[in-house]
């Protein structure tokens, strides 16, 4: 079409007039403003909500630290942890996890409604179930196992045996006739056994961290995680301020060895050995106290093992250290006035060999510095959970009079009170019959935590029937037949004892509910208990509380009142430890493998980054991980460039390899430092989840897969730190 | 010879050039209605608030006035609009007979639910404003602001900006931004006025420094 002058000229004027009017009304301005502002009100950008601000105390359980948390809230949502001022343990501190706890109460990997397995094992396809539903499911489960007089083989695994909660599953594991409960070992029961053999109490390790003036850690990650999170990163920049020496021996230079005084790259394995190597200067030049050791049980038989056993020229073969360095170390620790040997590798969250334990706990005896200020203390059970004995029936006797099936308390491993590591062998040994025919397993996730991961998947999906308590879809979850989701930590009323809080007096915690349940959740304590009532006559007058909280209640007597308003409550009470020198014969736990065929050391580390028990990472940690442990999906491990250039190797920073040791392979990528000793690898710890979310799963390799149990002979505990493995080339 | 002053004749004679000023004129004023009357019309979209509270009414029965049901909580944050609990003193059973009464009574108070008021003076959420900072330390009224909706009788229509979601008061009744009133407008320009005027320089509370995060947080 042809456009005539006039026509184009009279659009234009159109044109420009409308833009002059358009200019002269407040509509562009006001567009502008209007568009603005709606930018920011997108539904993807989080807002906080408006409301009532308020503040509730409570006990983070993330980790058996016993902070105490005050949370913000406003309205009915919490918005922000915080630590608790004046709390004895962390004093207004909180650590990176309880920080993000948020995220485990509000993220997605939440179990929602109880839940009925649909799929195979392991598969993690579940149904919906209503609770009543699920209860009877497992009441008639248990009633029919004990009608068939097999009560001896239900089991329980608990993540902790301290509390209301692990002993209200404890009692109902009694009443109905089974010995089997097992709680998830810790650096805790391996310092308890230290103690009952060497003062003959029965007791907790507490560590005067706050006035120690010495400190030699062997291999504890003191800002790693280990202990009390925040106490120990309190005391750690104390002792920097008051330039206390922190000697620490490790391998790998952790946070703790880059921030200590001293480094001493020793052996992996070699560390009982070392603090033996530095008795046995102590004991030859008399820099220990005579007025405490020499009136000891068994004291010259122990200077008698060591002098013979332990001269400076075999530990330094042994170590890899030099003597002298050995004999300064022994000088600068007898010659502290309140110096303190510690234990427990990395977070403390598996126990070590009875060896090494025994050992550095036997420096601490030497230096006299037992049950004083700035030493360890033998921390007594609180004792406040006193219920009456249960009655128990004659199917009830039957079973508690059979064997336990993990051998602890047995002649074999008189010391462990319960030897989980011991389960997955026993359940795939047996012949015929599986020798548990039903699990209950509370707060733990042995299908990622225990050493060898792949035998314990095998031995759960052995177990014909499965009832897991977890509040996350966690690795064990996902082989139940049956999910009581538990109400999540923030939203659940629970006694919360401070067993690794590591103070001199025993700590008792309250959490309180922060915020009511978001789901369809009930508390492990209130099921327990509809467990038992339904299980009927004795089993159920065992249990003769309406509710949880009121068995809780009941539990704390006259302490509840203040428990509910401060929640905390250090019992004063303390206990005699007579000092005892061990006379069994420990042995130190060596590292699985031939050297021939791996000629590294296999270690896995902690970082206080990576969350790595039952309760897994938060996506607000995992965001904290550096790009030289995890990128994208890749995992690194740590070699030092010496080890990385041998062979047709010829290893640089990120090459990706292949990680062989005798329990498995993985592909994994490289970081090249010299933070670590030549001939080992480090592996993080907390990585290669296959449950939970798409924030946590399929993130690098659970070292556990590559790593197998190793049976401690003292104790019986998986004392295991390391294993043989090899590098080889793969394509990427 | 004709022929170039034919050509003239075309460009000025054709009637072009006043085709063109009528157009301009068309425009002109089209897109002047459309600014100042069709897109205010188009961007408001008009809402009854659910209950129609009389100010007037309460005011004559409390003592201290505003504060009364618009309080200060202890820790300094201020309640903003009142919460169910605080009306069931009075309002468990039907008072009086008006309408709205019965609405309020049958369908919130029995039934435990929240009143959803729509809040005039409601601010982007990234706005930090302390009522506690300017009524308290400042001595500043309710009126400066809000004008004098304490003595209405009526609540007003809720015009809510469809593109932004607030309340017209926010920018002001007027469209072209121009106001009368102290309590006209509620945009930052009139928060600065007033600062200004009375040479306000405040700090943050959290960080002891000026400027922009003292309100943007």
């Amino acid at each position: 079409m042809k456009v005539s002058r006039r026509t184009f000229l009279s659009i234009g004027s159109f044109i420009v007039g409308g833009a002059a009017g358009t200019a002269l009304s407040p509509l562009p301005w006001k567009l502008t403003d209007d568009l603005s502002i709606w930018t920011q009100n997108w539904p993807w950008t989080p807002m906080p909500e408006r409301g009532e601000v308020s503040y509730v105390n409570s006990v983070c359980t993330l980790c058996p630290g016993g902070c105490g948390i005050s949370v913000r809230k406003v309205n009915d949502r919490a918005v922000k942890i915080e630590g608790m001022k004046g709390h004895p343990v962390n004093d207004g501190g909180i650590c990176i996890l309880g920080l993000s706890g948020l995220q485990l109460l509000y993220g997605p990997t939440r179990i929602k409604t109880p839940l009925k397995r649909v799929g195979e094992k392991g598969q993690g396809k579940f149904k919906k179930i209503s609770w009543d539903e699920a209860l009877k499911e497992v009441a008639e489960k248990l009633g029919t196992l004990r009608s068939e007089g097999k009560s001896h083989t239900v089991a329980c695994v608990s993540g902790s045996a301290c509390g209301t909660v692990p002993q209200l599953l404890k009692r109902l594991l009694t009443v109905y006739g089974s010995p089997n409960f097992m709680s998830v070992p810790t650096m805790q029961d391996a310092y308890a056994v230290t103690l009952k053999l060497m003062h003959g109490v029965d007791a907790c390790p507490g560590f005067d961290v706050e006035n120690a003036d010495f400190i030699l850690s062997f291999g504890s990650g003191i800002i790693e995680g280990w202990g009390s999170t925040v106490r120990m990163f309190k005391a750690n920049s104390a002792w920097q301020d008051k330039k206390i020496k922190v000697v620490q021996i490790e391998s790998r230079m952790s946070n703790t060895a880059a921030k200590a005084a001293k480094w001493i790259p020793a052996r992996p394995g070699s560390e009982g050995v070392l603090a033996l190597g530095i008795a046995y200067m102590m004991l030859r030049d008399g820099l220990y106290k005579k007025e405490v050791c020499d009136s000891a049980a068994g004291f010259e038989d122990f200077r008698k093992t060591v002098s013979e056993n332990y001269a400076p020229e075999n530990i330094a073969a042994a170590t890899g250290i030099e003597k002298e360095t050995i004999e300064s170390l022994a000088k600068e620790f007898a010659g502290a006035a309140s110096p303190l040997a510690i234990c427990g590798r990395g977070q403390g969250h598996t126990p070590g060999s009875q060896y090494e334990f025994m050992a550095v706990h036997a420096l601490n005896a030497l230096a006299g510095n037992i049950n004083k200020a700035g030493g360890v203390f033998t921390v007594p059970d609180p004792k406040y959970i006193a219920w009456a004995e249960p009655e128990l029936d004659e199917t009830a006797q039957k079973g508690m009079s059979s064997p336990r099936i993990d051998g602890a308390g047995s002649e074999t491993y008189p010391h462990a009170k319960s030897l989980l590591n011991r389960l997955p062998p026993a359940i795939l040994s047996a012949q015929g019959e599986c020798p548990v025919q039903a699990l209950l397993i509370s707060e733990a996730n042995p299908c990622y935590t225990l050493s060898d991961t792949q035998t314990v998947k095998k031995a759960f999906a052995k177990i014909p029937f499965v009832v897991s308590f977890s509040s996350y879809m966690d690795e064990t979850a996902q082989y139940a037949d049956i999910i009581l989701p538990n109400h999540a930590y923030l939203e659940r009323l629970e006694d919360a004892p401070a067993y690794a809080a590591g103070l001199s007096k025993p700590v008792i915690g309250l959490s309180k509910p922060v915020v009511t349940p978001q789901f369809d959740t009930k508390h492990t304590g209130d099921a327990v208990i509809a467990l038992a009532k339904a299980l009927g006559d004795k089993v159920a007058a065992a249990f003769p509380w309406e509710s949880y909280a009121a068995c809780l209640e009941e539990t704390l007597g006259d302490k509840w009142k203040s428990l509910n308003e401060k929640c905390f409550a250090v019992v004063e009470e303390s206990i005699e430890a007579p000092l005892q020198f061990f006379k069994q014969e420990c042995k130190p736990v060596f590292a699985e493998g031939d050297e021939k065929q791996y000629p590294f050391v296999l270690m896995p580390y902690d970082s206080i980054r990576l969350a790595n028990g039952f309760i897994g990472n938060t996506p607000f940690l995992t965001k904290t991980v550096p790009d030289t442990v995890l990128r994208k999906n890749d995992i690194f491990v740590e070699i030092n460039p010496k080890s990385a250039g041998g062979d047709s190797l010829s290893l640089r920073e990120g090459s990706a390899v292949m990680l062989t040791t005798p329990k498995g392979s993985a592909k994994v990528r490289v970081h090249l430092s010299e933070e670590i000793m030549p001939g080992v690898i480090a592996i993080p710890r907390g990585l290669g989840h296959t449950a939970y979310d798409k924030y946590l799963a399929g993130k690098g390799i659970n070292c556990n897969e590559l790593i197998g149990p190793a049976e401690d002979s003292g104790s019986g505990f998986d004392a295991v730190w390391g294993i043989r493995a090899k590098l080889s080339s793969v394509s990427i | 010879m004709s022929k170039p002053v034919d050509h003239k004749k075309e460009v000025l004679g054709d009637g072009s050039g006043g085709f063109a000023i009528l157009f301009f004129l068309l425009g002109l004023v089209a897109s002047l209605i459309v600014g100042w009357v069709v897109y205010p019309k188009l961007l408001y979209s008009q809402k009854n608030q659910p209950v129609d509270f009389n100010h007037a009414l309460h005011i004559d029965l409390v003592d201290e006035g505003c504060e009364s049901c618009h309080f200060f909580r202890e820790d300094g944050t201020y309640s903003g609009v009142p919460k169910l609990a605080q009306c069931i003193g009075c309002h468990e059973e039907v008072q009086g007979e008006t309408k709205d009464e019965a609405i309020f009574v049958e369908q919130y108070v029995k039934q435990g639910r929240e009143v959803p008021w729509l809040i005039y003076a409601k601010q982007p959420d990234c706005v930090f404003f302390s009522h506690v900072a300017h009524v308290k330390a400042g001595g500043m009224d309710c009126v400066t602001c809000h004008g004098h909706i304490g003595e209405s009788a009526s609540l007003k229509v809720y015009e809510e900006n469809r593109i932004t979601g607030y309340s017209r008061d926010i920018w002001g009744k007027n469209i072209s931004g121009l106001k009368t009133n102290t309590w006209d407008r509620m945009k930052m320009d009139d928060c600065s006025e007033c600062h200004e005027e009375k040479g306000v320089n405040a700090t943050s509370v959290q960080t002891g420094k000026g400027a922009c995060f003292v309100c943007h947080k």
